[in-house]
């Protein structure tokens, strides 16, 4: 005992210090990226947002003008993958929450899940490009973009949901079941809606994901600058719209204005989600 | 104790988790529109036992039961028997409140409404007599409207047995109904319970012996999955048979 006590350099209070400012150091380096992240593109990018930034069409390849059409493309492209990629990943988590025997086949498929959501998105891209818009035929076009992102926020999807869909009270179920409900009556109308919340967040974050994302598109979308009249026609996305503006030198001043936006449209997604689930939580008296 | 007007009988009803044995060879008949209570020491197979009648236990894995539960007669784990109907006619009170996130009208509809209920007129007067029945009806008549999780537990717990009787059941399970709730709350169920028993045949699980010889006029204690003594609650009560049920009652054990 005493021995230990010689043999040490530093007493208990100075490394307690010292791991106190280490731990503040990282939380510090974390708020500084992301602070210096949101500075910089708001410093260098907000110069050149005004409303014809925001609903003009671009000239010159986007060197003058605005991104109104890049805006509108980005819209329809996330609004076509989280059309489909709700719907199925909600029954997807149904189906593996509620329904799927618990043997091999079901782990296989949840773990198929999750390696879905950990292949590269420029594998993805590519996969949409061969299998969308050569081998089904749909072109460069919000189609092929919508679904290819489908591909790449389903893992997602799927997760979210199920996460919501169990943490929904065994008692809900339970007490539904005893009324004489059937299993699905009592996962349509107790399990589903009592999941909402958390189902909804999971999308919004979907869509924050999707919006940013630029290889899964640059090979499905396209890169028109015209306005879409159709899901069958090419877009160029925001992201795509930033990356060919910085890359091949066309206007710095425009990439970073196009950055400040797309910055915006995610923080904006992110808060509505915050929104929607306090909206859902206090109406149905789980939250005061 | 007559044998006249028995609603529910198990006969020889043993059941098991896996290898583990929780129900062995219960023979109970249960009168109509009479309280009976399932006293014992948690984990004797009180609460398996009343999950049985409605058939709650199909959802568990690796259960399996032998023997009968006689409903009106016939096996309600014949094949042919409809589950949902079973249930229809089999209500149950849950130990924690669990009140749908919806609103109270809402929770009450919710039976009626999936048993083919539609018209708002005929809705609306269930409501009302069903939050009448489970004396709720003073307090949150004005406040339909209102989520069911905005009440009080007591409240909460008396909504679900509104909740129970809106789809009209024969019987009422009672799942140690008062175990989270005040003594003024559980004194208005036991109040409510007495009320009921006109209408309905009631078993209640309880933890609690002066709620079981306060509300019941039958009790079966159980002990390890066994059932060790049944009869009139207050022969149970006052002169028991077996020496395993006065020790329990005279709180020597459990």
């Amino acid at each position: 005992m005493s021995r230990a006590i010689r043999g040490r350099i530093f007493s208990p209070d100075i490394t307690d210090k010292v791991a106190i400012l280490l731990l503040w150091a990282s939380a510090a380096i974390t708020v500084f990226i992301l602070v210096s992240i949101i500075g910089m593109i708001v410093y260098r990018g907000i110069g050149v947002i005004d409303i014809s930034f925001l609903l003009d069409s671009p000239r010159m390849s986007g060197a003058e003008g605005g991104i109104f059409p890049a805006i509108v493309g980005t819209l329809c492209l996330v609004a076509v993958a989280i059309l489909t990629a709700g719907p199925i990943g909600v029954g997807a988590a149904v189906y593996l929450t509620e329904y799927a025997p618990d043997n091999v086949v079901t782990r296989i498929i949840t773990f198929g899940v999750e390696c879905l959501a950990g292949i590269p998105s420029i594998v993805i891209g590519l996969f949409g490009y061969a299998f969308l818009v050569v081998y089904l035929g749909f072109g460069f076009s919000i189609l092929s973009g919508g679904l290819a992102l489908m591909f790449m926020i389903l893992p997602w999807t799927v997760r979210a949901s199920e996460e919501a869909i169990k943490t929904v009270p065994g008692g809900l179920k339970d007490g539904s079941l005893a009324l004489g409900a059937t299993k699905w009556q009592t996962i349509r109308q107790v399990v589903l809606p009592s999941a909402l919340p958390g189902i909804t967040t999971g999308f919004i974050l979907g869509i924050g994901k999707a919006i940013g994302e630029t290889a899964v598109i640059m090979y499905t979308a396209g890169s028109s600058l015209l306005l879409p009249e159709s899901i069958f026609e090419p877009v160029r996305a925001l992201p795509y719209h930033l990356y060919i503006l910085a890359s091949e030198g066309i206007s710095d001043e425009m990439a970073y204005g196009s950055a400040a936006v797309l910055l915006g449209m995610v923080l904006l997604i992110n808060f509505i989600a915050v929104a929607i689930q306090r909206y859902y939580q206090t109406r149905s008296g789980l939250r005061h | 104790m007559g044998t006249e007007d028995i609603e529910i009988e198990s006969r020889n009803l043993n059941l098991w988790y896996g290898d583990t044995q929780a129900l062995k060879d219960i023979s109970i008949p249960i009168q109509k529109n009479m309280v009976t209570a399932l006293i014992g020491p948690s984990g004797c197979g009180k609460s398996t036992f009343i999950r049985c009648i409605n058939r709650m236990n199909d959802l568990i894995k690796g259960c399996r039961i032998t023997g009968k539960v006689l409903f009106e007669g016939s096996d309600v784990y014949e094949n042919d028997v409809d589950v949902v109907v079973l249930r229809k006619k089999i209500g149950m009170v849950f130990q924690k409140p669990n009140p749908f996130p919806m609103s109270i009208y809402d929770n009450i509809a919710y039976g009626p409404r999936i048993h083919g209920t539609q018209t708002k007129r005929e809705l609306d007067k269930v409501v009302e007599d069903s939050l009448k029945a489970a004396a709720l009806w003073d307090e949150v008549g004005d406040l339909l409207d209102k989520p069911a999780l905005d009440l009080s537990g007591g409240q909460q717990q008396r909504l679900c047995i509104a909740r129970t009787l809106a789809v009209k059941p024969d019987v009422i399970l009672f799942d140690e109904p008062c175990s989270a709730l005040d003594p003024i709350s559980t004194a208005r169920i036991e109040d409510l319970i007495a009320e009921l028993k006109h209408d309905y045949t009631i078993i209640i699980v309880t933890h609690n012996m002066q709620q079981a010889a306060r509300v019941s006029d039958r009790t079966a204690f159980f002990l390890l999955g066994e059932m060790i003594e049944f009869g009139d609650t207050k022969q149970i009560f006052e002169r028991p048979v077996e020496k395993s049920t006065e020790n329990y009652i005279t709180g020597r054990f459990g």
